[in-house]
């Protein structure tokens, strides 16, 4: 049995904030799930798929967010409790759906998770999502632990449901990727039918409706800023007059600087996990005890706009601060160190600062970047283009996923990555605004994400570009979930169809359309520069499955490589794939025989011929 | 209890996040406070694996630089990288057969000399435990036992109040049942280094 469907409650259990979270709503009766996946989200539709299997928890992987949020949206106004997450940058997908369904509500629970990601540990940007709440006009519920990610996670089902609008569970990275021991609690039984009752006055998005519908959110918004200033997630601890305003991870930080600098008699903190609608009498209260406010948040200066707000309409002119000089900045994560460097700072207290050794004397260590693997089709795929390429002036527009690492040298195949799908609508704008070749890049998953729609445009529009499908048949990068390209037998999941790939780009239009693999090297050169040829829009289909995917399902035949004595150490295998398998030893390349999987790449390309399978013993 | 954060860094693959989980549960079996944090998001692309672990009273789950109490390096250069982590206190336990990144390996960049690594850390932290975790790892039965081996030594220091029979009860519990006997062996050999093998 999953872990997570343990019928034990108060038991203790050691679980990820992302685990804590698929629990909590386990245990509030989830029937109905969608996601796209995406760190660091990513773990919570990984647990909830597995659960699917094994119960009659509806779970599906959707081809992007906004498809993800639209089946969850009917779902709930079926009456069923449905959950809908992705990472931050998912929500930007799917905010059209998103702005609407904020008028139209739900009938049963629904739960927006948007895993947002300070610092960029694993995204392209570090948005802080809570401004989805005061966009869409939806409440916020943000935890400060894991322990209480499960806990909001069954109150935003809840809320949503007494409110008749969807809730968004706002989580940071250090919540979905930190770990400690979570009380569980009780399973409540999943209601799997729902019946949908035709309601079009209030449920058909026309203007007449939606003007009348706008008001009901309005409505709504007044309810749940209502129900924010008595929630027991909102709390202050302390009597002091330092004020402390603070939501998610923040308040650990500043929990353990008020306790480290012994200032308990002289603080009160005020923590704000049902942050949007912020309640305002609870902060007009919470000002009028304090002297010195201080706004601890990552991101955006969210409460702290809020906070000064309420204290002019309270007509309080104490100081309250937050993000600016030699206070907090909006970038990035915070840690304990710098927060209770800052509070000091601001209550004028002293304060030495931990102090790391010096390290003047330690010489560079080399840097370890993440690469694409010992191989990686990826990287054969790309030296396959740079050779058919040859002499051109290019421009490599690339996309989301494992490939956009063919950006660093010596592959140095990425020339401009936006956001999922863009690589093939940005490819439409460079071939058109300048003379370059232009070769786009797009995984198989990312196209069917926001490929497509792109490929549709440049078929139609008539643009001039090769794009290059990289497809390994998983989503890899972040841990080998299904697209729908993926046989699913491979998973010994039944009852789901596949999309071809290949069937899709010829409908689209597109005239030149070859398959590759990406393996067999001058094959692949030979059909990349015909594609190249080709003016108008021409597809590249290059197809291998993902090396770790392979070896997950046992269908990974390795075959090591070794250097023989033929090597005269031109070393085109080092400087132009750069496998992760090659090692110099003294001024010898050879091959970790544990890390080659045998695609013999670099054994077509050695002009020496010096490359060879090792002998089976 | 007054907090103590535990600073564990890796390669993608060398089971550092195994490492925590047994290192959790033994804290659960103990009864003492631990909440923890990671960052893995690239790993099995090579990247480097942090882990913070604090036990105690606090509700912080990172560390931030120069506050580490103990460090633990899976590998020595990534030991080397995080010593900005450490203050003057800490205690550095490191496994010191190299994994040279892909970027020396095709040469571009210098590996740290090893003796130089250890002087270094050893003059700017309060003490060091260096050896080679992977070839005791191999004479307990698998090199992927590195992990265990290293939270052998970490629990022989005393540094943290989990008991050798705390930790072995974890590994029996969270490790893979066809692992724990080498599991349990990789144990006891790392519990013999003693603190002061340099």
């Amino acid at each position: 049995m999953h872990k997570l469907l343990t019928d034990a409650p108060g038991e203790k259990m050691l679980l990820l904030g992302n685990e804590a979270i698929a629990r909590g709503a386990i245990e509030a009766g989830v029937a109905f799930a969608t996601t796209y996946p995406g760190t660091p989200s990513s773990e919570i539709s990984l647990n909830l798929f597995q659960i699917s299997h094994e119960s009659d928890l509806y779970f599906e992987y959707s081809t992007n967010e906004k498809v993800a949020l639209e089946v969850a949206a009917a779902a709930a106004n079926s009456g069923i409790r449905t959950f809908c997450m992705m990472k931050h940058v998912g929500m930007n997908v799917c905010a059209d759906p998103l702005m609407t369904l904020a008028y139209i509500g739900v009938k049963a629970g629904l739960v927006v998770l948007t895993a947002d990601d300070p610092f960029m540990f694993s995204s392209q940007n570090e948005q802080d999502n809570r401004y989805y709440g005061k966009l869409s006009g939806l409440p916020i519920l943000e935890p400060s632990s894991v322990e209480e990610a499960r806990e909001m996670a069954i109150a935003a089902f809840e809320l949503s449901e007494s409110l008749g609008e969807p809730v968004i569970l706002r989580t940071t990275t250090r919540i979905n990727h930190s770990s400690a021991f979570v009380e569980l609690g009780t399973i409540h039984p999943r209601k799997t039918k729902g019946d949908f009752t035709k309601d079009p006055f209030n449920k058909v998005a026309v203007p007449a409706v939606s003007r009348r519908l706008h008001v009901k959110l309005l409505e709504r918004w007044q309810q749940a800023q209502t129900i924010a200033e008595t929630s027991p997630f909102n709390f202050v601890e302390g009597d002091g007059s330092w004020g402390i305003v603070c939501s998610g991870v923040s308040y650990n930080y500043v929990a353990d600087a008020v306790n480290e600098l012994g200032i308990q008699a002289k603080t009160r903190i005020l923590r704000l996990g049902f942050s949007h609608p912020t309640p305002p009498r609870r902060v007009k209260e919470f000002l009028a005890g304090c002297a010195k406010v201080l706004v601890v948040e990552e991101g955006e200066p969210f409460l702290e706009e809020a906070t000064k707000t309420f204290a002019q309409e309270a007509e309080l002119t104490l100081p309250i601060a937050g993000k600016g000089e030699s206070l907090f900045s909006r970038l990035y994560e915070f840690d304990p160190a710098m927060v209770r460097g800052i509070i000091a700072g601001y209550f004028d207290l002293p304060y030495t600062a931990p102090r790391s050794p010096e390290l003047g004397d330690v010489p560079e260590i080399p840097q370890r970047p993440p690469n694409l693997c010992a191989g990686c089709s990826h990287r054969a795929t790309y030296y396959a283009v740079k050779k058919a390429a040859e002499g051109m002036d290019t421009i490599f527009p690339s996309d989301i996923g494992c490939y956009t690492l063919g950006f660093l040298p010596p592959l140095s195949m990425g020339d401009f990555v936006l956001c999922m799908g863009a690589s093939v609508s940005t490819a439409c704008g460079f071939s058109k605004a300048t003379d370059k070749k232009v070769i786009a890049f797009i995984g198989d998953s990312t196209f069917f994400h926001s490929g497509m729609t792109g490929l549709v445009n440049a078929v139609f529009n008539n643009h001039n570009f090769t794009l290059v499908i990289l497809d390994n048949g998983t989503t890899a990068m972040t841990g080998h979930q299904p697209h729908p390209g993926v046989d699913m037998t491979n998973l010994n999941r039944s009852g789901y169809g596949r999309v071809s790939i290949e069937a899709v780009v010829r409908a689209i239009g597109v005239e030149h359309v070859t398959v590759i693999k990406p393996y067999k090297v001058n094959k692949s050169i030979e059909a990349i520069k015909a594609a190249l040829d080709h003016q108008g829009v021409s597809v590249i289909i290059s197809q291998e499955m993902c090396t770790l995917y392979a070896r997950s399902l046992k269908q990974l035949k390795v075959r090591a490589f070794q250097v023989t004595d033929k090597c005269k150490n031109h070393r085109d295998c080092i400087n132009e794939i750069g496998c992760p398998a090659f090692f110099l030893d003294g001024e010898r390349v050879q091959i970790d025989p544990n890390a080659c999987v045998g695609c013999a790449v670099c054994a077509q390309i050695c002009p020496e011929n010096a490359i060879t399978p090792v002998k089976e013993k | 209890m007054k907090a103590t954060r535990l600073i564990i860094v890796a390669v993608g693959g060398q089971g550092n996040l195994l490492a925590s989980k047994v290192l959790g549960e033994a804290a659960l079996l103990s009864g003492l406070p631990v909440r923890m944090s990671e960052i893995h998001g690239m790993a099995q692309r090579g990247g480097v694996v942090e882990s913070a672990i604090v036990f105690g009273d606090a509700k912080s789950t990172i560390i931030s630089d120069g506050e580490a109490d103990v460090l633990v390096g899976f590998e020595p250069s990534e030991t080397l990288r995080a010593l900005n982590k450490c203050h003057q206190n800490t205690t550095v336990i490191t496994n010191m057969a190299p994994l040279p990144p892909f970027t020396v390996a095709i040469g571009r960049g210098t590996y740290p000399d090893l003796e130089q690594l250890k002087t270094l850390i050893r003059s700017k932290t309060k003490q060091l435990i260096a050896f080679d975790a992977v070839e005791m790892a191999e004479s307990a039965g698998s090199v992927m036992a590195v992990n265990i081996v290293l939270l052998g030594a970490l629990i022989r220091t005393g540094i943290l109040p989990i008991t050798r029979e705390k930790l072995e009860a974890a590994i029996r519990t969270k490790t893979k049942a066809s692992f724990v006997d080498v599991n349990l062996k990789a144990f006891a050999l790392g519990f013999g280094v003693s603190a002061d093998v340099q």
